[in-house]
């Protein structure tokens, strides 16, 4: 029987990531893993999988997959795009909406578009992918070419093997719309390396407003800006980076590191993201802008246990959307098929602009 | 000479620490990061989620959630009294290295930028124990040193956009070989057949931080016959003793 996941089309950077492979950085394996793990546990949450379950990672535009398996079940949260299943035969369109999970049977496909207010979303389904970890991770990390579907982004003609072939028919679920919003600024902590900046370098940073440049990618953010003062140089004998490192080479501009991240660096870091505000961070689009603002240890560490427990909630947030199955006769006879989407999109972009 | 009373410890954010002892490249600095790894691994610090040993500090990466950046900051001020270097000594490896030019395209300028002849420069190269200070830059990655002083040149001016795996690079004070396929900006002076970079082994890169490398040169028949191996995943490639490393050290 089979069980599988076909790719018709891939999307523009589609990858199968999980919570990422920590504890090789000392060979220089990157963590990497989601950009969002807020939308990636709520996926999760939605087909009954337990959290940190591998998903696929869905970038800018989305994939359009044939359902291989006798049926599956699927649910997509993040950036907010239109879900559409696709009928076996007709090809019909009927509109799914985003953070609801939904059973598709064999034959069906899933297209979906082009995604609003967030860079990502993910796909999780139910049981996962029966595909080979690489040092107890799913997560894939292209530029080595390891982890995740053989190293790589997923093309046309991929077939992902998934753990299930066939899911039972039960009550759906549904999240409310997620709170993705970007906070005012995005809080920091000072240093490692902030001596290596001149008290105006600081100040700069500290007090202007930055946008995201087209060369970012999961590795790191480009910044554009005012540029950041060295007290002494730009280079120094290479140490460790940390999520949401804040380096800055000669040109005075500020990049920060994503789960893609190199484990080693040669330039001076100004100062680290909260690991509060990564997962917003990995939602930023090029374009958008962004300003920072410095807290103590003590309270990004409060910060943290707080936002701990809040995503630790979303699974209290479930609730039952009823029985259904695409292409229902009822459903279909209903003039309401649009209206139902959910606008997850909706309070992002009012966060937009900062 | 730095002791750990030098020690700093530095924030990089609420998820990790810099354990720093020193600024610059030395070598008895980096025995010092090298035995407080050791120590936090034998010790098994509840919240400690990884170490990444580098050239000058330890990065020691934390879980907030169980572990408070003050208790960690005081549980490894603990660690680091009466820290001594070499606690353990690193694996000895050598690795065959194939210096012919059309593996070592920069061997002829290398030699002529540092008024010394190609069989100097390999010789040179092939003489000295390295001391791996850490790995990074690219999966597997690692920075040895330190290069005989003779062959210490700034890095390339026009890096290349690809460089071979398994390529032998130098440039300042370390000696390097390319693990993967990627760009880079140092000289390449040979090749080695031995794959450091494996992703049939567990783990897959061969060196880790604190091993010893010499490299033993053979000539280039040698080396296609060994690739064969590599490539057939039948190369065989073992450390000698720690003991043999440790007189190294």
């Amino acid at each position: 029987m089979s069980r599988a996941l076909q790719i018709l089309s891939p999307g523009l950077l589609t990858t199968i990531q999980d919570m990422g492979r920590p504890g090789y950085q000392r060979l220089g394996i990157p963590v990497s893993g989601a950009l969002d793990p807020v939308s990636f546990t709520a996926a999760n949450l939605l087909v009954g999988n337990p959290p940190g379950t591998a998903a696929l990672e869905i970038a800018y535009q989305g994939p359009t997959i044939r359902i291989a398996a006798e049926s599956v079940r699927m649910a997509y949260a993040g950036g907010g795009a239109t879900i559409e299943a696709l009928h076996a035969e007709s090809g019909a369109a009927e509109r799914i909406p985003v953070l609801q999970s939904r059973r598709l049977v064999k034959g069906q496909s899933l297209r979906i578009g082009a995604l609003s207010g967030s860079t990502v979303g993910y796909l999780a389904i139910e049981g996962g992918f029966d595909v080979p970890p690489f040092l107890s991770s799913l997560s894939t990390y292209t530029r080595g070419g390891f982890g995740g579907w053989r190293g790589r982004a997923l093309a046309a003609g991929d077939a992902l093997l998934l753990q299930r072939s066939s899911v039972d028919e039960h009550d759906e679920s549904m999240l409310p719309p997620l709170d993705l919003k970007l906070p005012r600024r995005f809080r920091v902590v000072l240093g490692p390396q902030d001596d290596h900046f001149t008290e105006r370098g600081v100040r700069t940073f500290l007090e202007s407003e930055y946008t995201v440049t087209p060369a970012s990618d999961r590795m790191g953010m480009r910044l554009e800006g005012p540029q950041l003062e060295h007290a002494d140089g730009y280079n120094i004998v290479s140490d460790g980076i940390a999520p949401g490192s804040i380096q800055v080479p000669g040109n005075g501009l500020p990049i920060i590191l994503l789960a893609d991240r190199q484990t080693t660096g040669g330039y001076p870091k100004l100062a680290t993201v909260i690991s509060t505000d990564l997962a917003a961070l990995g939602r930023l689009a090029p374009g958008a802008r962004l300003a920072f603002e410095a807290v103590g240890i003590e309270q990004a560490e409060d910060l943290r246990i707080a936002f701990a427990a809040e995503l630790a909630s979303l699974a209290d947030k479930i609730r039952p959307a009823g029985r259904v199955a695409a292409f229902d006769e009822t459903k279909l006879m209903s003039a309401n098929l649009v209206s139902g989407v959910v606008h997850a999109c909706e309070p992002e972009q009012r966060s937009q602009a900062i | 000479m730095p002791t750990a009373s030098h020690v700093r410890l530095l924030t990089s954010g609420d998820t990790a620490l810099v354990v720093e002892f020193g600024t610059g490249v030395d070598r008895h600095v980096s025995a010092l990061v090298l035995a407080l790894a050791d120590r936090i691994d034998a010790v098994g610090i509840e919240g400690i989620l990884e170490t990444v040993p580098t050239f000058r500090s330890l990065m020691v990466h934390y879980d907030p959630l169980r572990l408070r950046q003050a208790q960690l900051k005081e549980r490894l001020r603990d660690l680091l009294q009466d820290l001594h270097p070499s606690e353990t000594a690193g694996r000895l490896w050598r690795i065959p290295a194939c210096y012919d030019p059309s593996l070592g395209p920069d061997l002829e300028e290398v030699a002529r930028r540092t008024d010394l002849t190609p069989t100097e420069v390999v010789s040179l190269h092939s003489s000295e124990t390295y001391h791996v200070y850490m790995l990074g830059f690219l999966p597997g990655f690692p920075y040895m040193g330190d290069l005989p002083a003779q062959l210490v040149l700034p890095r390339r001016e026009d890096p290349r956009i690809k460089v071979p795996p398994g390529s032998l690079a130098i440039a300042m004070r370390m000696a390097a070989i390319y693990p993967l396929e990627s760009p880079g900006g140092w000289h390449l002076l040979g090749r080695t057949p031995v794959p450091i970079w494996d992703l049939r082994r567990n783990p897959p890169a061969l060196l880790m931080p604190g091993d010893k490398v010499k490299f033993d040169p053979i000539p280039l028949d040698e080396y296609d016959a060994l690739v064969a191996h590599a490539q057939a995943g039948t190369l065989r490639t073992e450390p000698e003793p720690a003991s043999a490393a440790g007189a190294a050290r």
